[in-house]
């Protein structure tokens, strides 16, 4: 089991899509204005990472590598529609608010990543494990930041407020700032600056 | 048989292209029952906003059947239709804007020179949403569509008893550009239209959504509306379509009949 234990939780911190990988940036800063939204969008993501993962490296041996990617972008985009589907029938005010970018997770780079690097090479359970590994790390990331985000910038967490606004009374004056992509940014990086005080191992050599 | 041969590629790309397709077919044809409903129930919460009618503790459906009667209207004579006249293919329930517009029958083509909503063929009738207060028309919210700039943005706006004040606006369909355009949808730029008269005095249709901030000293300002920085287009689209259905096109017959009604 320690490899599956291993390729669940690596991603999580050690190999973190987003503060290690650097990948998948956009959407992390699109969908990070609101907690509920952010939750949304990793279950989304989770689930297409570990199914393709899954899927493609079921059908690993037989693939023929001069159509690979294409046979790899067919099974995540399918796998993203029938997510949006269920979204629209079953969560349809938060898929509203996602609009495009639970059709963009097609392209975000994590998904294709994976698949090209891990499911090509090694047997399903494994590479189900670590899409759902790298999934996670992703909502990791995702849900930090839009905690920061919702709570700085309109004074609430899962839409309920926690920081009375002045605007209403209270006596919180929320910033900005934080509802728009640069905010998402800023965050980003001082994850990745914790996260390399705390494994100082992840460094670059000078 | 070898993983590089030509017939082994064709193979794989047709099995994924197959698995791919039941899959996604079978994924929106089974829940597109349940996603019409979703938007059935959009829409009138959407309805509900407009006339500022919501209550967070009642179902929707509920509040919906108690306040508002919805009416079959003809745009070209202002007329409202009665049950027994509705043509064949004609209800209030399922109506459905797109496919009315399409029918050979019921929907029309618009002169390209008066088609300031760009949506080039309308429905000749609409549903219109009166408000009821003890037996006298409150408010009548009026479903209204045009094109922004990606998309075509679907909505409704809400007149007060005097058939000239705004008493809400708001956008249920859209694809702008999120963040952008996008904040067509947003609850604090609709509320900028609480207030603003759409008509002056003598009747004209004076309402704007003008580029940039409405400067409040000016006399024009009741009748202007912010446009949305950022969406230039989305704004003009906004101001077209409004304009286009309080106009002569859209709902303008059935308001002067209205208006006699009311005021006699």
């Amino acid at each position: 089991m320690g490899k599956y234990y291993k390729a669940l939780t690596e991603p999580l911190f050690e190999k973190n899509p987003i503060a290690v990988q650097i990948l998948g940036i956009c959407s992390a800063l699109a969908v990070t204005t609101r907690m509920d939204t952010a939750l949304v969008m990793s279950l989304a993501v989770i689930a297409v990472m570990s199914l393709s993962s899954l899927s493609v490296s079921m059908i690993r041996k037989g693939m023929p590598g001069t159509i690979r990617i294409i046979v790899e972008m067919t099974i995540i985009a399918s796998l993203v529609i029938i997510v949006d589907q269920f979204l629209k029938a079953y969560l349809y005010e938060t898929s509203k608010q996602l609009s495009i970018f639970v059709g963009l997770i097609i392209t975000n780079c994590i998904v294709m990543g994976r698949t090209e690097v891990f499911a090509l090479k090694n047997p399903p359970g494994i590479s189900f494990v670590d899409g759902i590994g790298n999934g996670l790390g992703y909502s990791i990331l995702l849900v930090a930041v839009a905690f920061f985000r919702e709570l700085l910038g309109s004074g609430k967490l899962m839409g309920i407020t926690m920081l009375k606004l002045q605007s209403e009374g209270g006596w919180y004056l929320p910033n900005g700032l934080f509802l728009l992509a640069p905010s998402g940014f800023i965050l980003v990086g001082l994850f990745i600056w914790v996260l390399r005080t705390w494994k100082p191992q992840l460094r670059e050599e000078e | 048989m070898p993983a590089e041969s030509v017939k082994r590629t064709i193979m794989i790309a047709l099995g994924v292209c197959i698995v791919c397709s039941v899959l996604v077919s079978t994924a929106a044809v089974s829940l597109k029952g349940i996603q019409e409903e979703n938007r059935r129930l959009d829409r009138i919460k959407n309805i509900l906003m407009a006339g500022d009618l919501l209550d967070g503790n009642r179902d929707l459906n509920q509040i919906y059947e108690e306040k508002i009667q919805p009416l079959l209207v003809e745009l070209a004579s202002g007329r409202v239709l009665q049950q027994k006249d509705f043509e064949s293919g004609l209800n209030i329930r399922d109506f459905d804007i797109q496919t009315v517009a399409a029918d050979r029958e019921h929907g029309r083509v618009i002169p390209a020179e008066r088609d300031a909503a760009g949506i080039r063929r309308m429905p000749k009738y609409m549903v219109v949403y009166p408000v009821m207060k003890s037996g006298n028309v409150d408010k009548i919210i009026l479903p209204v569509y045009g094109k922004g700039l990606w998309s075509t943005l679907y909505g409704f706006i809400a007149l007060g008893s005097d058939l000239r004040t705004v008493q809400g606006f708001t956008i249920y369909e859209h694809g702008e550009t999120p963040g952008l355009g996008g904040e067509v949808d947003n609850p604090r730029w609709k509320n900028i239209w609480k207030g603003k008269k759409a008509f002056d005095e003598q009747g004209n249709l004076k309402i704007r959504v003008i580029k940039g901030n409405v400067d409040t000293k000016k006399s024009e300002a009741v009748y202007e509306i912010d446009g949305l920085s950022g969406a230039t287009w989305t704004t003009i689209g906004v101001d077209n379509l409004v304009r286009f259905w309080l106009g002569d096109e859209g709902y303008a017959h059935f308001l002067k009949r209205l208006k006699e009604e009311i005021h006699g």
